[in-house]
This record gives structure tokens, sequence and C-alpha cells, in this order.
């Protein structure tokens, strides 16, 4: 069981992403993340989903999204070269200078910007795959975080290859 | 310029619609004041339920798609039942529903229901409307997806102000559907066809197990053709009868939880299962693990979602049943040897056949024996669901594919009756017969009220055992004989026919079968026959729940 990203092709029509989330939830298929917006293709959508199952139960996730009629491609990223990322913004306390002056070092090997300072917060923003959202969210833990918020994970292939509309 | 409800209905009829089951309301009194003067045959039903159930039996029986109408919120919600039946069988349904105007949609209006999102997963896709201007390519659309590939049932919904909308009088109609998330496949695939062909070659005992995709492609010449060349016997699903003649030497009847001995040993016995058209459904296969332990598996199906879901495959062919047995049998070089299997076979079919008492007694499986013997597979037989379906499945020699019309995914009680009255629509030429019991024919008891009014010749046949008698059985042998809520009180149904206009028969002995059942085939109109049959009469064999098919209970001991 490990978790699988699925790059799913959709027309950009009303109802759809609730036709892909019910089919999951109603089959029992579980969603780690979802991610959904507009892209190349003006009329279409792309759904990243996040899923975990052993080989068999992906199989059907796939031929059971395939089959819905809003649904013009599915591909399994992960067994391919692909890049993945999510966004995360976390909001964390930072009242006195020592802290701040740590806060903004981990910040900066992370390569995470800061984008919001209050007198007592900092927010910052990072990108990433998984383990290193992971990775920043437990180290900024020491300090508190106030607010946590991240994105289901986006992801496209390496090099020239695309997830293209023929079904 | 015409209004959408216009549009709407020569959208059907460039469809080739010819009867609606429906019933009126508010938001689609646009639809139907077109309708009152146009040539499409509207039929009243008493309940929308039995609407969608008429649609579905209409298309059952013609293989064409059945269309239902219903209002907004309770019309449409009524409907849903019938489309989660239609769902499950793979039917060919439209079903149209009225909607609140567009600019109420959300708002709690009186009559609305979010009708496209209660049926998103009991449809093969639906549709709500928003412009009148969408309303051709909508339906021209949802008639190509019904009848296409998998075929299923599609939802419209039609605001009410899309009804009463303004559309160009001559908007072009593109020619052909194009949807690019939906394109079946209907040729198989070579390679795996030649695999195919290998196993059967090599096999000793091969079995074909097929169902409802055989009856839904039209395929049963080439099944047939297919069995006999190849010499390999066949036993079919609860929605395949028919597919292949009951009385053929090679069909060795219905498999699975309540399949004929034969059927069942087969199926643990062979070395090969060609599965067609099937989805290896649990009332079929018992326990998974011990279905067809010694058999490598060729699946042909139309879904690919089908193949793979239940049963581990080692031949997958996706692809159109029909399509694919016929490249099967031009590519066929040489067939096993499967003369002592067949003749295995023969021996359990002699030493196992189906029985029941046959004494004094009214029993259910004789009633059934009779109708057959009456009808000569040429009518069409609809059932209810429970004993009286079960019992129909085994006693009654279907011949022809299309003329066994039952609930068998869903299981839907109360299906029969209104099912049957959409197929009379589809086949006037043949008698149709609905096999029910006493409970489920109440449960869409009002559509006398349809049969009188347009007097619908269908004839209902009720096994009446004043019992909910398939779980009374279960409560017999699983529960101890504790029957809770499950006896019904003894009801005059001649006496409710003949207020309803329907003539009426009750028969409570043996000798009287016969004729009745005569009587009413010889009737013009509808009729009603209420056989009180012996109370507790049992469905056998059958596989308990969890069992293995082979390990059957109430069988001939060898």
């Amino acid at each position: 069981m490990k978790p699988h990203t699925l790059s799913v092709l959709v027309e950009n029509r009303a109802g759809v992403l609730s036709r892909v989330a019910g089919m999951f939830s109603r089959r029992g298929f579980n969603i780690e993340s979802l991610a959904v917006g507009t892209c190349e293709e003006p009329n279409m959508s792309r759904i990243t989903i996040v899923v975990n199952g052993d080989d068999g139960v992906i199989e059907q996730v796939m031929k059971q999204t395939n089959k819905l009629i809003d649904v013009i491609k599915v591909s399994d990223l992960t067994k391919r070269e692909s890049v993945e990322r999510e966004l995360a913004l976390i909001k964390v306390a930072a009242e006195t200078g020592p802290v701040r002056a740590e806060i903004l070092q981990i910040a900066d090997i992370f390569r995470a910007q800061v984008v919001d300072v209050g007198s007592k917060t900092l927010v910052l923003q990072v990108t990433g795959d998984t383990e290193k959202i992971d990775a920043l969210e437990k180290l900024l833990r020491q300090y508190g975080i106030k607010e946590f918020v991240r994105t289901g994970k986006i992801a496209l292939l390496r090099g020239a290859k695309t997830v293209k509309s023929s079904k | 310029m015409k209004t959408g409800a216009r549009t709407l209905i020569e959208a059907l009829q460039r469809e080739g619609v010819d009867t609606i089951f429906g019933y009126p309301g508010g938001v689609v009194l646009p639809i139907y004041d077109e309708l009152y003067d146009s040539s499409i045959r509207h039929i009243l039903v008493r309940h929308e339920q039995a609407a969608a159930h008429a649609a579905d039996g209409y298309a059952r029986a013609s293989g064409r798609v059945g269309v239902c109408l219903a209002t907004s919120g309770p019309g449409a919600c009524n409907l849903v039942t019938g489309i989660a039946t239609a769902y499950m069988d793979s039917i060919p349904v439209v079903a149209l529903t009225g909607q609140v105007p567009t600019g109420l949609l959300g708002n709690d209006a009186f009559q609305e229901s979010d009708i496209t999102g209660i049926t998103m997963p009991v449809t093969k896709h639906n549709y709500l409307v928003k412009d009148a201007a969408d309303i051709d390519r909508v339906v021209q659309e949802a008639f190509y997806v019904a009848r296409t590939g998998r075929p299923g049932p599609v939802l419209v919904d039609l605001p009410k102000d899309v009804s009463t909308g303004r559309v160009l009088e001559k908007t072009p109609v593109p020619e052909t559907v194009s949807l690019r998330g939906y394109q079946p496949t209907y040729q198989g695939h070579v390679r795996q066809i030649d695999k195919a062909l290998d196993l059967i070659a090599k096999a000793e005992r091969p079995l074909v197990y097929a169902g409802g995709g055989v009856v839904l492609s039209g395929a049963s010449a080439e099944l047939l053709e297919f069995i006999e060349t190849a010499a390999v016997p066949v036993t079919t699903t609860l929605m395949g009868l028919g597919a292949v003649p009951g009385d053929h030497p090679l069909n060795l009847g219905m498999l699975g939880m309540h399949g004929t001995q034969s059927a069942n040993y087969a199926v643990t016995e062979c070395d090969l299962l060609i599965a067609v058209g099937v989805r290896f459904d649990d009332r079929v296969t018992g326990k998974i693990e011990t279905f067809a332990p010694n058999a490598a598996v060729i699946h042909i199906d139309i879904d690919p979602a089908e193949i793979g879901k239940n049963k581990v495959v080692d031949v997958p062919i996706v692809g159109d049943v029909r399509a694919v047995l016929q490249a099967l049998l031009s590519r066929m070089q040489k067939r096993g040897d499967t003369t002592s299997w067949v003749s295995r076979i023969n021996a359990w079919k002699a030493q196992y056949p189906l029985g029941y008492r046959d004494d004094d007694h009214l029993r259910p499986q004789y009633v059934v024996e009779q109708l057959s013997d009456l009808l000569k597979g040429e009518g069409i037989v609809v059932s209810e669901v429970g004993q009286n379906q079960m019992w129909t499945a085994l006693y009654y020699c279907f011949k022809k594919p299309r003329t066994w019309i039952t609930s068998g995914g869903l299981g839907t009680m109360g299906y029969g009756f209104p099912a049957a009255i959409g197929a009379h629509y589809a086949r006037p030429d043949l008698p149709v017969v609905d096999i029910a019991g006493d409970g489920s024919f109440q449960m869409n008891i009002q559509e006398l009220g349809t049969v009188a009014q347009y007097n619908i010749p269908v004839k209902v046949v009720i096994l009446n055992n004043m019992y909910l008698g398939m779980v009374r059985q279960w409560q017999e042998l699983f529960y101890d004989r504790r029957y809770s809520y499950t006896e019904l009180p003894p009801v005059d149904f001649v006496k409710i026919a003949n207020a309803y206009g329907v003539e009426g028969l009750m028969v409570d002995e043996k000798a009287g079968v016969r004729e009745a059942l005569e009587t009413a085939l010889g009737t013009d109109g509808p009729f009603v026959l209420d056989f009180r049959v012996e109370r507790e009469e049992n469905v056998f064999p059958m596989v308990p729940a969890g069992a293995a098919i082979n390990e059957m209970i109430g069988v001939r001991q060898p």
C-alpha cells in the first residue's frame, strides 16, 4: 500500500468534482489529497489525486474514474518520472527577536518565503514535495504553529511527455 | 422561435421515442402541454416509481431506450428506485425530470430537490439543462450515452424556465455525438482473442458462464454458435436466462445461490471458465475464493472496470460481447476434446434434476411449470423479487432473449408489474405475464389503475403464500423459524382487481391451475390470478451465504 498520484483530466463543467469525489467515497477509495484547477486546455480541468491502495485497488480506482463520462484521461504518475509539489502556508509564533531570527534561518534553509510579518507572528510560504513540507512543519512546531494550511499535491510528467486528452 | 418544451418533444421524436411513461406536475406543465397533441404516446402511471420501471421494462423487451417523465421534487425522487434498478442491470433508460426555475435553484423552493446530485451514484450520467439552446444536444447525448457501451440510465433535469425558454426554430442538430471522455471499446484485442482460443483449444473441461451482457449486445445467435462449434457447455446467470434456449442439451441452467446442482458442480470442476457479459456478482460466486477454483478464466465484457474487479482473470477481453464472439468464431482453428466432460455433465443433469414434491398440494413450482407449458417460451415473463423470481428462473423454460424481465442486481420488489406494462408497449404482439408474490405485488398494486385505464393485457400471476416468502425461508433456515414480521394477512386480490375494473380469479386447488391460466391468457384485457400456494414452500437448491457454490442445501444426494 503506497500512495499513488493520479493526474485526471476532466471536462471543466459544474459538478465534475462532485462526480469524481462521490465515486471515490461510494466505492470506499481513500483520497489522501486532492487539488483541482484549470489547465492548458480552455475547457478542461486537471485534478491531481493522491490515493492509497495496493495494485488491484489502484487499477479499480483508475478504471472507475475513467468510466465517468466527464473524465477525459487518467494517468498514474507514480510509475513515471514526474515533478510533484505542494504549497503550504504556516503561521508561526515569533514574539521575541532571537526566536524570529531562528525561524528566519530555518525558512532560509527550506527556501520558504516570509509572506506576512505581524508583531507576534510570521507567515511562511513553502513549496516542495510532501516530505519537505512535513519536515518544515515538524521543525517549526517547537515555536508554536498558530495556523497551518496546505494544498493538495499537484504533479506533471518530466520532459516532453504530457498527459494528453486522448482517452 | 419555439419553446424549450417543443424543442424537447422534437428531440425525443428524432430519437425515435414512441412511448413515454410519466406523471404530470407543476414544473412539467409546459412539457405536458406539448405532449397533449404530440404523436408520442404518454402512459399515465399511478406512481412515478412505476414510470421508471415501465420505461425499464420497455427497454428490456425491445432493446431500445425507455423513457420516463416526472415532475420536480417528490416526482423526481420517486423515480430513484427505478433508475437504480436500471443502473444495476445496465438498462438504457432516459429519465426526464422537471426542475424549479433556474433562478430558484438552491433556494429550497417548493418541490425542489437536487435530483442530479441524488442520482449521481445510480445513473451512467446526468444533466441539468440551464439553457434551452442546449436541449437538442443534451437529449441527443443522453440517448447516445444510455444505449451505447455498457448501457445504463441517464437523467435529464429541465428547469421550468428552460422548458418555457425560446429556441431558434431551425437550430442545426449535430449529426453524430462525440464525447472525448466517452469512447467505448467494441472490438476485442486480437492478441487476447488468440490467447483465449489457445486456452479453448487446450481445455478439457471448459464452461461458458453467460450473463445479461449477452442479451444486451444481442449476441444470442453468436453464443449458441460458439457453444455448439466448440462443444462447450453453458450456464447462465439470472440475467442471462433466455440467452441460450433453456432446453438446449448443452445448457445447464442457472448457476449461483439458487443455481442447479449440475451448473454449480460444473463451475467447481471446470478447467476453463469463459465468462461472457457477466460481473462475478456475489449471488453467483458465493465465496469468491472457491469459485471456479480449478479454472483459467477468460472474461469478455464491454466494461473494463468489471474485469478483475471480483476475480483475477487470465485473459481479459474488453469489447462488445457480440463482436468478440464473432471474432472468436472466425479465428477458431481447433477445439478441445470435450466429449468426456460433456458426458459427465449429462450424468449430473440426469442425476440431479430440479424437483419439488409433486403431490395434491398447490405448489408454486407447479404453477410456473404450467405457465411454461402454455406459453412455450413465446411470451414475455416478468417477475417480482424473492421466491417468485427464483421459482420462475428455475421452472420456466426461456427460449429466447428479451422474454425474461427481472430486477437482478438491485432486487427491487414491486418492479415486475410496472415493468410488465412497459414490456407490453414494447412488444404488443406477445402475451406478458408478471409472476408475483403477494408481498411484491402490493408494492406497486396501484398500477391496476393504469392497466384498467388503457386496457393493458398484462396478466398477474400471484404466488400467494401470505408471507414475504424469501425472507421467511431465511428465517426458517438460519433464524430458528422466528418469523419476525414476514407474515402478511390474507388479501382479497380479486376484489381489489375488480374494484379497479380488472378481472380476477382466486385458485386454491392444484386442479384449477391450468384452467385458470388458460382463462387469463385467453382474456383480452388485464387479469389477476391469485394462487393460494403451499405457504412454507422453499426455493431449493440453495447455497447459504458465504459458502462455496458446490455446498448446496436442499439438494438431491448422489
